[in-house]
C-alpha cells in the first residue's frame, strides 16, 4: 500500500495508455512523458506498461506501508526518502513505514513514481490509466487527494536481488543526458521573444491542411517562438504567438485527431492535442508533433516557449527506433547490474 | 463514387477521406473498410469520421505506405455494409426541467410542441461515428425543419443523457457537460459504462428511434 499524505496539484495513475477504443469516443489517456514511466517501470523490475503515479509539478509526499522498490523519472522533484535527498532515475529500495517526499518539479512539469508491482487499481478497458474527463479508470476515475490509499500489485518474479528491497540502489542515464534526444535546429530568423533565451525544438511534420494556411502563416509557423499558456493541460496545450491565417478557409467535416495533432481555430492561435484529448475534431491541422517529441513538449513548463522544426517521416520512424535502442541500452544496463550483484 | 484520397496524419496515422458533399453510402464503405481494416497487423486503432477514416499504426511496425496501397485496394473492393445493423430505441422525457429548450425552440420554428416531438421521434436515425465524448454518437438523419442553433453562449453544465439539437445534428450527451445544444429531453439511458462490454449503447451503423415517455410543455 502506499499512503497518500499530500497528493500535490495533479497527481493520477496512468500507464501507457487505452488503445482500441477512439472509435468509440475514448481517448488513450497515459503517461504524457511515456517514455519516463517506461524506464520508471524497467529499473523496479516492471514490465514497461505497469501504472504508476503522474506528478505535475507538486509537491507530493507518499508513504510506503511495506518494503519495495521505487523510482522518481521525468523531471527533477528535489526527492527526499525520509528526508535524506535521493536521485531521480535511481531504483531505490524503501523500508515500510518510509516517506518519499518530492518538493517540486524544478525544470520541467511532470515526474512518475513507479513502484515495485505496479499501482493495483481495477484496470477498465485494458488499462489502469485514469480518464479524468470521462471519470472512469485509476483511483475512481478522478484525481489524487491527500488521504487516498493506493493498493500496489505482485512484483514480477525474479530471481535477481537487483530488485530486492533489501538490496542496494543504483541509477541509469536520464533520455536528458542522451545524445538522442538532441534535435538539429536551423539557423534561427525568427524574432526571439523577449526575455526567452531559449525555446524547446520539437519536431513536426506538415499536417493534412497545412497548404490551406497563407504563405506568411505557413513561414510563421516554422519560424515563431511559441509561448505554452497557462491554460494547456493534460488535453492539449495552447499556444500564443502570431496569429495563423487560412487562405482557403472551407469548412471540414469531423475527422479523428491524435495526440499530437496541432489544430489551428479561427482565433490563428494553434493548440497541440496531448494524451486526453477529445477523438475527434473538425478545425484544420497544420501539423503533427513527431511521437518521438511527445514526451519532451509534456514537459514543457507552462509559459515556456517553443518552436517548430519541419521534419520528414523517415527522420520521425529514425527518432523513435533512437528511442527505443536508448530503452534496449537502459535493459542491459540493469542485466549486467543484476549479474554482477548475483555473482 | 469518386475514389477517396489517402494521406498521413502525423508519423503514426493515415487518413482516408472521401470529397464532399458527405453521404450515407460513402459512410457504408468507410464502415466496411473499418472492418477491414481493424484486422490488418499493426493497426491499432481504426476511427470513422464523417466519410473518411483514420488507421493508427506502430510506426516502428507497419510500412505506411504499404498500408496505404492497402487501403486503396480495401476501398475499392469494400461493399458498402450497413456496419452495426441494432436497432436502438431511447426513451426520452420531451420538456419540463428535462428538455428546458423544448418550449421556446418550438415557437422558433413555428411548430407545436407536440409537432415537434413528432418530428424528432419519427426519423430514423444513422450512427455515423462517435467523439467528442465517450459515448457521443453523431446521428445522421435529422428532419430538417428542426435544424436549429446553438445557444450564443453555453451552458456551463448539461446533464448527463441530455437530447439536444445543434445546427444540423441532433444528439445525447452522454457525461454532464459544457453545452449549447437546445435542450428537448432527457433519457436514462448510459450512453457510456466502461464497466460493460462493448462500453457504449451505440457502435457506428446503428439505427436509433427516440420514443416519448413524457411530452411536458
Amino acid at each position: 500500500m502506499i499512503d497518500v499524505i499530500r497528493a500535490g496539484m495533479l497527481s493520477s495513475v496512468q500507464d501507457l495508455g487505452r488503445t482500441g477504443y477512439r472509435h468509440l469516443g475514448v481517448s488513450s489517456g497515459g503517461a504524457l512523458d511515456a517514455l519516463s514511466l517506461e524506464i520508471g517501470n524497467r529499473i523496479v523490475g516492471n514490465k514497461p506498461d505497469a501504472a504508476g503515479i503522474e506528478l505535475t509539478l507538486g509537491p507530493t509526499t507518499l508513504r510506503f506501508t511495506r518494503a519495495t522498490r521505487v523510482a522518481i523519472t521525468g523531471t527533477d522533484f528535489a526527492a527526499t526518502l525520509d528526508d535524506k535527498p535521493v536521485y531521480s532515475w535511481w531504483s531505490l529500495p524503501v523500508q515500510a513505514g518510509q516517506e518519499l517526499t518530492l518538493r517540486g518539479a524544478r525544470h520541467g512539469m511532470r515526474g512518475y513514481v513507479c513502484v515495485a508491482g505496479g499501482i493495483d487499481v481495477l484496470p477498465m478497458l485494458g488499462s489502469r490509466s485514469t480518464d479524468l474527463g470521462a471519470s472512469f479508470g485509476g483511483l475512481g476515475g478522478r484525481a489524487l487527494r491527500d488521504g487516498d490509499r493506493l493498493a500496489t500489485g505482485v512484483p514480477q518474479p525474479n530471481k535477481s536481488a537487483v530488485f530486492s528491497s533489501a538490496g542496494t540502489a543504483f541509477g541509469v542515464k536520464a533520455p536528458a543526458w542522451c545524445k538522442f534526444v538532441y534535435v538539429e535546429e536551423p539557423v534561427r530568423r525568427g524574432k526571439h521573444t523577449p526575455g526567452n533565451a531559449w525555446s524547446l525544438p520539437i519536431r513536426v511534420l506538415r499536417g493534412p491542411e497545412y497548404e490551406t494556411f497563407t504563405q506568411t502563416a505557413q513561414r510563421d509557423f516554422w519560424n515563431e517562438e511559441w509561448t505554452i499558456t497557462p491554460n494547456s493541460n493534460r488535453m492539449g496545450f495552447r499556444l500564443a504567438g502570431t496569429v495563423l491565417e487560412r487562405g482557403d478557409k472551407a469548412d471540414l467535416l469531423s475527422h479523428a485527431v491524435l495526440p499530437g495533432t496541432i489544430q489551428v481555430p479561427p482565433n490563428g492561435q494553434p493548440i497541440v492535442l496531448m494524451g486526453d484529448a477529445q477523438t475527434t475534431g473538425g478545425y484544420p491541422k497544420i501539423g503533427s508533433v513527431i511521437r518521438a517529441d511527445l514526451w519532451k513538449l509534456a514537459q514543457a513548463r507552462l509559459n515556456s516557449g517553443v518552436r517548430f522544426i519541419e521534419t520528414t517521416v523517415e527522420a520521425a520512424r529514425h527518432a523513435l527506433a533512437e528511442e527505443r535502442m536508448y530503452v534496449k541500452q537502459v535493459e542491459s544496463a540493469i542485466a549486467m547490474h543484476a549479474e554482477r550483484l548475483d555473482r | 463514387m469518386t475514389p477517396p484520397k489517402i494521406h498521413p496524419l502525423g508519423d503514426t496515422a493515415l487518413v482516408c477521406v472521401a470529397p464532399p458533399p458527405a453521404t450515407l453510402e460513402c459512410q457504408r464503405r468507410m464502415w466496411a473498410l473499418a472492418d477491414a481494416a481493424r484486422l490488418w497487423p499493426h493497426v491499432v486503432e481504426v476511427v470513422p469520421g464523417m466519410n473518411n477514416l483514420t488507421l493508427v499504426f506502430d510506426p516502428l511496425q507497419a510500412d505506411s505506405a504499404d498500408l496505404a496501397q492497402q487501403m486503396k485496394t480495401a476501398w475499392e473492393e469494400a461493399a458498402e455494409v450497413d456496419a452495426g445493423s441494432a436497432e436502438i430505441e431511447i426513451p426520452v422525457r420531451y420538456g419540463g426541467a428535462d428538455g428546458p429548450d423544448l418550449a421556446s425552440l418550438a415557437k422558433q420554428l413555428e411548430l407545436s410542441v407536440d409537432e415537434l416531438v413528432k418530428r424528432h421521434t419519427q426519423a430514423d436515425y444513422i450512427v455515423f461515428f462517435l467523439g467528442f465524448q465517450p459515448g457521443f454518437a453523431y446521428l445522421g438523419g435529422l428532419d430538417p425543419t428542426l435544424h436549429a442553433p446553438r445557444h450564443p453562449a453555453p451552458r456551463l453544465e448539461v446533464p448527463a443523457g441530455s437530447v439536444g439539437i445543434g445546427g444540423e445534428q441532433t444528439g445525447i450527451y452522454p457525461a454532464a457537460s459544457p453545452g449549447g445544444w437546445q435542450l428537448l429531453g432527457r433519457t436514462d439511458l448510459k450512453l457510456f459504462d466502461p464497466a460493460r462490454h462493448p462500453p457504449t449503447l451505440m457502435q457506428p451503423g446503428d439505427h436509433v428511434r427516440f420514443t416519448a415517455l413524457e411530452v411536458l410543455a
